[in-house]
């Protein structure tokens, strides 16, 4: 993966009449990545994907790709093609017509384009479908002929637009893992829009998270989860525990944040995210698995709290417990692993429960 | 099965059946008198004769009629159907203001009394010193067609998901690529759909033509003319035979293309055909 | 100012809509205007004068033709739709597959030739007509019955039975969209299947029901083919004298405003039902 710029957008906004959809987001999306826009719907992801494609044109700003500015090229004049939510597959043509539809605008010669069709059916795995009609697809097979039909014409962007939304549990899950290999494979720039954080944090190089038309966060998957910038995107992305804290003391290498239900803590500046207001901090995050419930006397950490067990929800492998801290008003969930040796603890069970400087988050 | 249950079941069946027997007992006199050799229109039947037919065959105002029955019927049906194409594709497709009135206006003809459509033109073809012709008699006809038109594109056009344009838009196809490509065959169907029915409603319609019409009378218009007098009745039983016969074709054909438009988009048919 | 949207579906709209307002919206104006001019036997005089809706509001034969045109119309409405709604309770709950083949069959005597099916009727219930015949014929009676033809029975039952596809068409779809859930739910909460119909399935279909009242009832109150084929004299409708002053008594403007007066009476019933019907129906969408 480069480092190059593939697209760049500057302060875009839209509104449709009196509403906005965006307002200024800037992002830079590099050559070859995969580029995730995340947000729960109506936050704004799929119209900043169609700003891209060219479906609609920003109130706004810039949208540049391939450093040439947009502004006033339509769709099927811009060098991204998009995979739709619906597939978008053309009922009255075949599957090889289908995925040659916009290879008869190239100029390319009967046997080139069919040439192109079996090769681009062999990449998404539907070798010798070509004569299929549209209606005989499965859902998985539409999804990859969409996917052959955009990756056909060498983009310089594919967008996909929820594209396993539509998909069973199973083969959504399939599907993300085969997508991320192609993409690696070819080395296309991917823009995705989903609404699974899940699916986000599997799929992406970097993530945007969008909230109300502006991006609250963009980054790695790991450093989103680990460091969410602020409380909103950290409940978005998988679960957090939120605590009252105050910050007791600060320099430039470390903070001392005092945590009333579970104790007191030292935390490296590396640690913090950036920006962060030390005299603003009120809360703290702790995710679920980084708090333990220590199950015999022998197991120690770096820190311990005492709770007593209020419920339990056993999910298979994992179990989620709630814990009433000592100190605290309100159950924090913390998920333990069933492995074997462990029980499911009682509701009314007191415990140990044990954590680390590096389980916290802070929030301002 | 619990026995009320059944019964009203049944109750229904019967219900239906002879209702529907109902709505086509007088249909079916017609074949039944056209082939019969008495001169009035009477049981008992008599005898089998081809003879109203060939009646038809010699008679050269009747061929008049229906050449100006079928010229203006293919002309309505052109015209309705092409304005009935802009009409739907906006009212699916875009956002505007006085939808509702603009919409409201294309429609009412629906529901207004035929006499008041066929008189108020009539006045003002007068006011304007426009001579009636079968081209007065296309004008009022694409009006009440109109609105069979838009409702059946609309449903065509309904079926079409937006995404397939903008998937031939980025596909680099431009827009006119993209109504040849994409739109027009998919929506080809309720087209031909489209201009049998308003094919149909024309050649049958009466009330509009009675009052429209100059000197090249339609086909209703001159079976009107000739109900005055019994003994033309037999082969007007003739003619109805062959006219019942050939809106049954026009509308078997119709709905079968609607159908086949509603498979090819993958989509299960709406059984009333978009026009309710 | 416009958006993009809104000035391309205006463009689009724009002839079909032109066309409707050129040669419906205009020619509706001009008969209003008309209806407020006279006519001297061959001369227009285009003062405007309230005396033809002094004379149609006054004289008796136009109210009693008015008032029999409602009347019949709303006999015709009432009979079709009583005797669709089962039709259309069929179609919807009892028919499992090929819906669409009997709305089709029942759709066809629809389109097929409205004089054909008129002028059928007059050769049924004809003095020597098939019925009369038929029933001589196999010596139920000895001479022809004179009741059913040429008065307003006969007019209802040929109308009744030209508009019937038409009122079961909206009943139909009406039925379509319950929620087939909320019957199963009303059966749930104890109701059998004729609480659950009143209780339920009839408030559901009310907007269906109103919307095929309407559709029967208002183009029925134009019709003067009917009455003439088959209402003798009694039978007549208002039509058919806006029709005669259109034509050989020549009499535009008296015809015009006997035209508007009855489309305003017309509009206003239909108005009411309408209203009425929404408080049925009330809370239902």
């Amino acid at each position: 993966m480069s480092e190059n710029a593939i697209i760049e957008i500057e302060d875009v906004s839209k509104s449709f009449g009196s509403v906005t959809a965006l307002s200024g987001v800037d992002a830079i999306i590099r050559e070859g990545e995969f580029f995730s826009l995340l947000g729960p719907s109506g936050c704004g992801k799929t119209t900043l994907l169609r700003l891209i494609a060219g479906f609609d044109e920003p109130t706004g700003g810039t949208v540049s790709i391939a450093g040439e500015p947009m502004a006033g090229k339509p769709a099927n004049m811009r060098p991204t093609n998009m995979v739709f939510q619906s597939y978008a597959i053309f009922p009255h043509l075949s599957v090889g017509e289908n995925v040659g539809y916009g290879l008869k605008k190239k100029k390319m010669s009967r046997q080139e384009i069919a040439d192109e069709v079996t090769r681009a059916l062999a990449m998404v795995d539907l070798a010798g479908y070509g004569d299929r009609a549209a209606h005989e697809l499965s859902g998985g097979q539409r999804q990859r002929v969409a996917l052959a039909r955009a990756l056909v014409m060498k983009p310089k962007v594919v967008l996909l637009d929820e594209p396993l939304s539509a998909l069973d549990k199973k083969l959504r899950e399939q599907m993300q893992i085969e997508l991320r290999q192609l993409q690696k494979q070819i080395g296309i720039t991917f823009i995705l829009v989903t609404h699974d954080q899940e699916e986000a944090l599997i799929m992406s190089d970097r993530i945007a998270v969008l909230f109300e038309g502006e991006i609250a966060q963009l980054d790695t998957p790991e450093a989103l989860y680990r460091r969410p910038v602020n409380k909103r995107v950290a409940s978005f992305i998988g679960v957090m525990n939120f605590m009252p804290a105050t910050v007791t003391a600060s320099s430039d290498t470390a903070m001392s944040v005092n945590i009333p239900s579970l104790g007191q803590v030292d935390l490296r500046a590396d640690q913090l995210p950036e920006g962060l207001n030390p005299a603003a901090v009120d809360t703290i995050g702790v995710r679920p698995e980084m708090l333990t419930i220590l199950f015999d006397e022998s197991e120690t950490a770096e820190r311990e709290a005492p709770g007593e067990v209020t419920s339990a929800s056993y999910c298979g492998d994992m179990t989620y417990y709630s814990v009433l801290l000592a100190q605290a008003d309100e159950p924090v969930t913390i998920s333990m692993r069933n492995t074997t040796g462990r029980s499911i603890l009682t509701p009314g069970t007191q415990v140990r429960v044990g954590w680390g400087h590096e389980s916290v988050v802070l929030f301002d | 099965m619990n026995v009320t249950r059944f019964l009203s079941r049944n109750w229904l069946v019967s219900y239906a059946v002879v209702y529907m027997v109902l709505l086509y007992l007088p249909a079916l006199l017609l074949p039944l008198f056209a082939f019969n050799s008495s001169t009035i229109i009477a049981f008992p039947l008599k005898g089998f004769t081809l003879e109203w037919f060939g009646v038809l065959i010699e008679t050269k105002a009747l061929h008049k009629a229906v050449q100006n029955s079928l010229i203006i019927a293919l002309i309505t049906s052109a015209i309705s159907t092409l304005l009935g194409i802009l009409g739907a594709r906006a009212i699916v497709r875009f956002r505007f203001p006085l939808k509702r009135g603009i919409v409201g206006l294309i429609m009412v003809p629906l529901i207004l009394p035929e006499i008041i459509v066929g008189v108020s033109l009539l006045v003002l073809l007068m006011q304007i010193g426009i001579s009636l012709s079968i081209w007065t008699v296309i004008a009022g006809h694409v009006l009440i067609c109109l609105p069979f038109s838009v409702a059946i594109l609309s449903s065509a056009f309904q079926g079409l998901d937006p995404s397939l344009e903008e998937a031939s838009m980025d596909l680099g196809e431009t827009r006119f690529g993209t109504f040849r490509r994409v739109i027009f065959p998919l929506i080809l169907p309720g087209i031909i759909s489209s201009m049998l029915i308003t094919f149909t409603i024309s050649l049958d319609e009466f009330i509009i033509a009675f009052f429209l019409t100059g000197t090249d009378v339609t086909l209703p218009v001159y079976i009107w003319g000739q109900m005055r007098f019994p003994a033309k009745l037999p082969s007007i039983m003739a003619l109805g035979t062959i006219l019942l016969l050939l809106s049954i074709f026009l509308l078997v054909l119709g709905e079968l293309f609607r159908r086949r438009s509603a498979r090819r988009q993958g989509k299960s048919t709406s059984p009333t055909g978009g026009l309710v | 100012m416009l958006s993009r949207e809104g000035r391309q579906g205006l463009t689009l709209i724009s002839p079909p809509f032109l066309y409707a307002l050129l040669l419906l919206a205009a020619p509706l104006a001009v008969v209003v205007t008309f209806s407020f001019w006279s006519q001297n036997y061959l001369d227009l005089d285009t003062t405007l004068t309230l005396k033809n809706y002094r004379e149609v509001w006054t004289k008796p034969i136009y109210r009693v033709l008015i008032l029999r045109s409602l009347n019949i119309s709303m006999l015709v409405t009432v009979f079709t739709v009583l005797l669709a709604f089962p039709m259309a309770y069929f179609l919807s709950f009892r028919v499992k597959q090929n819906k669409a083949l009997w709305l089709f069959l029942i759709t066809i005597p629809f389109w097929t030739s409205y004089l054909l099916r008129i002028f059928l009727w007059k050769v049924i219930l004809g003095y020597n007509g098939v019925l009369n015949s038929a029933l001589m014929g196999a010596g139920f009676i000895d001479e022809p019955l004179t009741f059913i033809m040429y008065n307003v029975t006969a007019v209802v039952i040929t109308l009744a039975h030209a508009w019937a596809p038409f009122a079961i068409l909206p009943i139909f779809v009406a039925l379509e969209r319950i929620d087939r859930s909320l019957l199963e739910a009303a059966e749930d909460l104890g109701d059998g299947p004729v609480r659950r119909f009143f209780r339920v399935t009839l408030p559901l279909a009310m907007p269906g029901v109103l919307a095929s009242t309407l559709l029967v009832f208002i183009p029925t109150v134009g019709d003067f083919v009917t009455p003439r084929l088959v209402g003798g004299k009694d039978g007549l409708m208002v039509a058919n004298l806006i029709q005669v002053y259109f034509g050989k008594a020549n009499n535009a403007p008296l015809a015009t405003a006997l035209a508007v007066s009855s489309m305003l009476i017309v509009t206003s019933i239909s108005v009411i039902i309408f209203i009425v019907g929404r408080r049925i129906g009330g809370r239902t969408r």
